[in-house]
Order: C-alpha cells, then sequence, then structure tokens
C-alpha cells in the first residue's frame, strides 16, 4: 500500500471494516449456495436406517452407498439414455453450428443478416409452442419415444445457439484470411478445413458444452417425446422419483446427485469455456 | 503454395458477378439448417396458431374453425386469471432479486481481491445444474413438516438457530397476500407466498448468471474513467452512480431480456418443486398448457395457452433482436 492510501488512520481502519463486511456478506450468501449442496450430499450418503427427518442436517455416521445403489435401479437407464442421447445431439449440433457459423460470418449473402436474425428468434420461443405440432410430425416419422427423435429435436432447436456462438467466434477470424486462402485457390470447403477449422478448437470447446449441459439438463422435450420409462432421459426420471411421493429422501438427492454430476465436472474442470457459452447467449457481439 | 501460377484460372472462374460456386456451396450448406427452422420454429408456430382456433378440445383432432373461442374461453378461467398472476408475480420478484443481488455481487467479487475466483465459482455454479436437481433440492428445504414442534428442512434449521419466527408453510402455505378479489377477476390478488420459494430457488439457479454478466461490465470499464472521477474529488458511492451505473446500463437491458424471458418460460422448476400447487397458487402458464394438451385432451385451449406465451415472449425478445440487428448492420 502507498501513502497515499493511507492519508489517516480512521480512513484505513474504515477500509479495513468495510472489507470485512464484504467478506461476511460474500461468505453468507456463499453458504447460501452451498446449503442445498450440503444436504444433497450428507443425505445421500447416509444408510436407509439413517434417515430420519429430524435428523435432516446432521452428518451420516459413517457413509453409505446404499442410496446410490437405490438410486441407481431407479434411473440407471435413464442415465444411459441421456448419455446416448446427449453424445450424438451435442457432436452434431457442434458440426452444425461450425458450418452455420461459418457461412454466416465469411460468406453473407443478400439477406443472410435477416436471415440470422430469423434463426435467432428461434432459440427464444417458449416450446410449449410447438409442442403438439412436433409430436404429430415426430408419430409420422417414426420418431415419437426415441432416441433418436430426441437427438432431432435438440439438434434442431440447438442450432440458433450453436449458430450464434460460431457465428460471432468466426467474426474474430480476419477475413483477409479466407481472402488469401481464395487467392491460393482454396474453395468453399478447403477455406473451412485448412484456415477456420483449426482456429475453431475454442469455438467448440464453448458450444460442446453448452449444448452438453443444456441438453443434459433439459426437461420439457424429454417428458413430452418419450412416454416409455425405459426411454426416459434422466431429468424426467429424477422429476418422476422426486414426485412420486418417495419418502426416502437418500434415494432423491441421491438421484439428483447423479443428474448433477456429468455437468458439475464439465462446470469444475472447464469452467471458463462454460462462462463463454453463457454470456455468448446473451450478448450478441 | 505456388501462388502465382494458382491465381489466375480458379479466381477468373469466380469473380465474375456476384454469384459463384463457392457462394452457390455456402448457401447450399446453410440451406437444411434454415429449412428445419422455418419448419420446426416458424411452421409448428403457425401450426399451433391454427390449432388454437380449432375445436379440437377432444381426444380426436378435430379442425372446425372456432374463432378466438379458445383464447376467450381460457381468459375466463379463475385458473388462467391466478396462472397470469403467479406469472407476473414470479417475474417481478425474480427479476429484481436477480438485477440487484447479481450487480451487487459483481461489485463485490470485482473488488474482493483475494477469494475471487472461489466466490466467483461458488456463486455461478448452480448454473450448470439441472432446473429439476435445483428442484429437488429445494423442495426438501421448503418442506415445512409439522412446525413449530416437529419442523423439516429450512423450518429445522432455524428451529435450531433459535430463529423460530422464520418458520413458515412454504410451498405448502396456499394463502395469498393480501388477499384482495377484485371485481370481475376470478382470481385473488396480488402475491401467493407459496410462490416465494420458487423465486428463492430460481434466484439460486441464475443470479450467478446475472452476476457473470455485470462482472464482464464492469471488467470493460476502462479504470481511467473511475480514476478521474475520484481525481476530481467524486466519493466511491458518486462514483459508482454516476459512471459505473450508466455505463452498465447495457448490461441491465440484456439482463432484463434474458432473465425476463426465462422467466416467462419457467416450467421445470414448477413441475419438480410444486407441479403448480397448493390449489393453482404456483401454477403458471406454460404449466397449464401441459396440462391441458397433453392430461386434459384440451389441445386446442392447451395451444391458445402457447400462443399466449409465445406473444409475451416475443414482445420482449423481438424489440430486442430488431434493435441488436440494427445496431450491427449500422456498425
Amino acid at each position: 500500500m502507498s501513502a497515499r492510501a493511507l492519508p489517516q488512520p480512521s480512513a484505513a481502519s474504515r477500509i479495513r471494516w468495510r472489507k470485512l463486511l464484504q467478506y461476511l456478506v460474500m461468505v453468507a450468501v456463499a453458504i447460501f449456495f452451498l446449503l442445498p449442496v450440503y444436504l444433497l450430499i450428507i443425505t445421500s450418503l447416509k444408510s436407509f436406517d439413517q434417515v430420519s427427518l429430524s435428523r435432516m442436517w446432521d452428518l451420516p455416521q459413517g457413509i453409505s452407498f446404499e442410496s446410490f445403489a437405490r438410486a441407481w435401479e431407479v434411473m440407471g437407464q435413464s442415465f444411459v439414455n441421456s448419455v446416448m442421447l446427449v453424445i450424438p445431439a451435442t457432436v452434431i449440433s457442434c458440426l452444425l453450428g461450425s458450418l452455420n457459423g461459418y457461412v454466416l460470418s465469411k460468406w453473407r449473402f443478400p439477406g443472410s443478416e435477416v436471415l440470422f436474425s430469423l434463426i435467432l428468434f428461434g432459440m427464444f420461443i417458449p416450446y410449449q409452442s410447438v409442442l403438439v405440432p412436433l409430436v404429430t410430425t415426430l408419430r409420422t416419422m417414426n420418431l415419437y419415444g426415441s432416441i433418436p427423435g430426441l437427438v432431432l429435436v435438440h439438434v434442431v432447436y440447438g442450432i440458433p445457439i450453436t449458430t450464434l456462438i460460431f457465428r460471432n467466434y468466426y467474426a474474430g477470424v480476419p477475413t483477409e484470411m479466407v481472402e488469401a486462402g481464395k487467392i491460393d485457390g482454396a474453395d468453399f470447403f478447403g477455406i473451412y478445413r485448412h484456415i477456420i477449422f483449426p482456429l475453431s478448437i475454442p469455438g467448440f470447446v464453448v458450444v460442446a458444452i453448452w449444448q452438453f449441459t443444456s441438453i443434459w439438463n433439459e426437461f420439457l422435450f424429454g417428458l413430452i417425446i418419450t412416454n416409455a420409462p425405459e426411454k426416459r432421459p434422466v431429468t424426467v426420471a429424477l422429476q418422476n422419483l422426486s414426485g412420486s411421493q418417495y419418502t426416502q429422501w437418500n434415494v432423491q438427492m441421491a438421484g439428483a446427485l447423479m443428474v448433477a454430476l456429468p455437468t458439475l465436472l464439465v462446470y469444475i474442470f472447464l469452467g471458463r469455456y462454460f462462462l463463454k457459452g453463457l454470456l455468448a447467449g446473451s450478448v450478441k457481439g | 503454395m505456388q501462388q502465382a501460377k494458382t491465381i489466375p484460372s480458379p479466381q477468373a472462374e469466380r469473380r465474375p458477378g456476384w454469384i459463384n460456386r463457392d457462394r452457390i456451396t455456402a448457401m447450399l450448406m446453410i440451406a437444411p439448417s434454415i429449412l428445419a427452422i422455418a419448419i420446426f420454429v416458424y411452421g409448428f408456430i403457425a401450426w399451433t396458431g391454427f390449432v388454437s382456433l380449432t375445436a379440437w378440445n377432444g381426444i380426436l383432432p378435430d379442425y372446425t374453425f372456432v374463432g378466438f373461442e379458445n383464447y376467450f374461453d381460457v381468459f375466463n378461467t379463475g385458473r388462467f386469471q391466478t396462472n397470469i398472476r403467479n406469472l407476473l408475480v414470479f417475474t417481478v420478484f425474480f427479476l429484481l432479486t436477480c438485477l440487484v443481488m447479481g450487480l451487487g455481487l459483481a461489485v463485490m467479487v470485482d473488488s474482493v481481491g483475494k477469494g475471487e475466483s472461489i466466490f466467483r465459482s461458488i456463486y455461478i455454479f448452480p448454473m450448470s445444474l439441472s432446473f429439476i436437481v435445483t428442484g429437488v433440492a429445494w423442495a426438501w428445504l421448503f418442506t415445512p413438516g409439522n412446525f413449530p414442534e416437529d419442523p423439516t428442512g429450512l423450518n429445522l434449521l432455524f428451529h435450531r438457530m433459535g430463529l423460530d419466527f422464520l418458520q413458515a408453510g412454504w410451498i405448502t402455505d396456499a394463502s395469498v397476500w393480501p388477499d384482495w378479489r377484485p371485481p370481475g377477476l376470478k382470481t385473488k390478488l396480488l402475491i401467493p407466498l407459496a410462490l416465494i420459494p420458487v423465486v428463492v430457488a430460481a434466484v439460486w439457479q441464475m443470479v450467478g448468471f446475472t452476476m457473470a454478466m455485470y462482472l464482464a461490465g464492469l471488467r470493460s470499464i476502462p479504470d481511467e474513467i473511475r480514476e478521474a472521477a475520484r481525481v476530481d474529488g467524486a466519493s466511491e458511492w458518486q462514483v459508482f452512480r454516476k459512471i459505473t451505473l450508466p455505463m452498465l446500463q447495457p448490461v441491465t437491458l440484456s439482463a432484463v431480456i434474458i432473465l425476463g424471458h426465462i422467466s416467462l418460460k419457467i416450467f421445470d422448476l414448477i413441475m419438480t418443486m410444486t407441479g403448480g400447487g397448493p390449489g393453482n397458487n404456483t401454477e403458471i402458464p406454460g404449466v397449464l398448457m401441459y396440462e391441458l394438451t397433453f392430461k386434459a385432451n384440451k389441445v386446442a385451449q392447451g395451444a391458445a395457452i402457447a400462443m399466449v406465451l409465445l406473444v409475451l415472449v416475443a414482445l420482449l425478445i423481438v424489440p430486442y433482436l430488431y434493435y441488436q440487428f440494427k445496431n450491427e448492420v449500422e456498425r
């Protein structure tokens, strides 16, 4: 600290008090944020005979994975479904988004900006406004109630956000590089493969994380488009578990943790990219 | 690369006019996406709009045209009026809390120094969770139990801390404050108390996002501007009021649009935490549409509600997109 920052003792102590207060408030808010996590973890680690409502805030006596075993019995198939759903949907979304973003940033044509706005609107609509036609269409396509059907739906309704992120990302790639490619005789795909794609890895990471997280966490489409319990994604299974008056809270909490874990891991290890996707969805660059 | 040799032929082939092979390839490449959006977004919306004007309120499709009858029917029910009340109350509380708390947290995180990244990570992590997970966890926290003697969840925590006066019925409380039924309305105003816990859970999940937006905004304000004001003798509060806050206005606008449309579309959280109850005190149009369409076979009425929801979202989003788009063209 420089001398200028400490003109007199009273001001210095005021600053120190303010800092302390700030920390106190921030810690209090952090506790508010971690409270449900604490409850989730301690409850799911309790064995069945330890689950008592009056001791719900107490730490478990010894760690038991009974509740996870039971939750897996009920939700394991759904967990696998979600994995089978999220991987192809994310990969296809990324490729489509990258291609669209490339066209809309480097191969603009008259009306392409208007088209982009029209595409973008698709990401804000309440999906209730498309559900009935969607179900009817998927039925005629023989995709209703199937995982490929859900993949299709997530890919289509993912087009706006993936296109947006890639378009803004590619806007940062100097047009001169594309021009240079043209002069070198590269065509549309040549420029994509040799210039754009190699620069796209961070963009792919952001979009993949975004799509993975939102598809994994999605509920409404899963609820409407799957009818058979064995085809449900994991969010629907969890909601079912909690809605079925299942009084065994440890199983519910273990189920919730199971659903939370994949996206939480992504957040913990790739949080920086997650944040970028988050902000890209709101701030058009 | 042998530039000199490769330039002439392909260039000559591609240059003339606006249309060339690459541009056609580009348009062909984006065509499937445009087609998909045209059908799955615009086509389906038109389809739903059409269904909302028909008599399809049974198991089998019935495309008899009935005009706006479904809209009138729906608006005339106390249930839908209650839904709209809930949606507006939820949106106002959710938006205001997220904005104020998000800005507060952003300012604190921005200036805290030590521990910044830990605090930031803690405030943002719920964003990575599903609303269903959030709902399951918070529903349990807000399960009141037989309070005050035999409480559960937060009530129990309050009891242990000697804060018994904080105990409440939370998601089971069916009362409405101030319990006022205006003439002509079939619902009571104004605030259904059971909605408050849902707002808390939604804020828990989304305030980190608001904070991240404000944080990015704060970091984009050049330090020199604030420094100059300080040199001119402005207090920290004045700097915040007169410089920081106005410069954050675009962020606030974006946040209002994004959070507002999320709030209008909220569905998962309500389904998991309360299922719309007690009574219809936390039900919102998105849930009612689901119930009517997929549980009660009132497809046309459900479609009418979906269209109302769409119009509400469009009122918020279209001007925003238009404004963003216009700015971009001018740039």
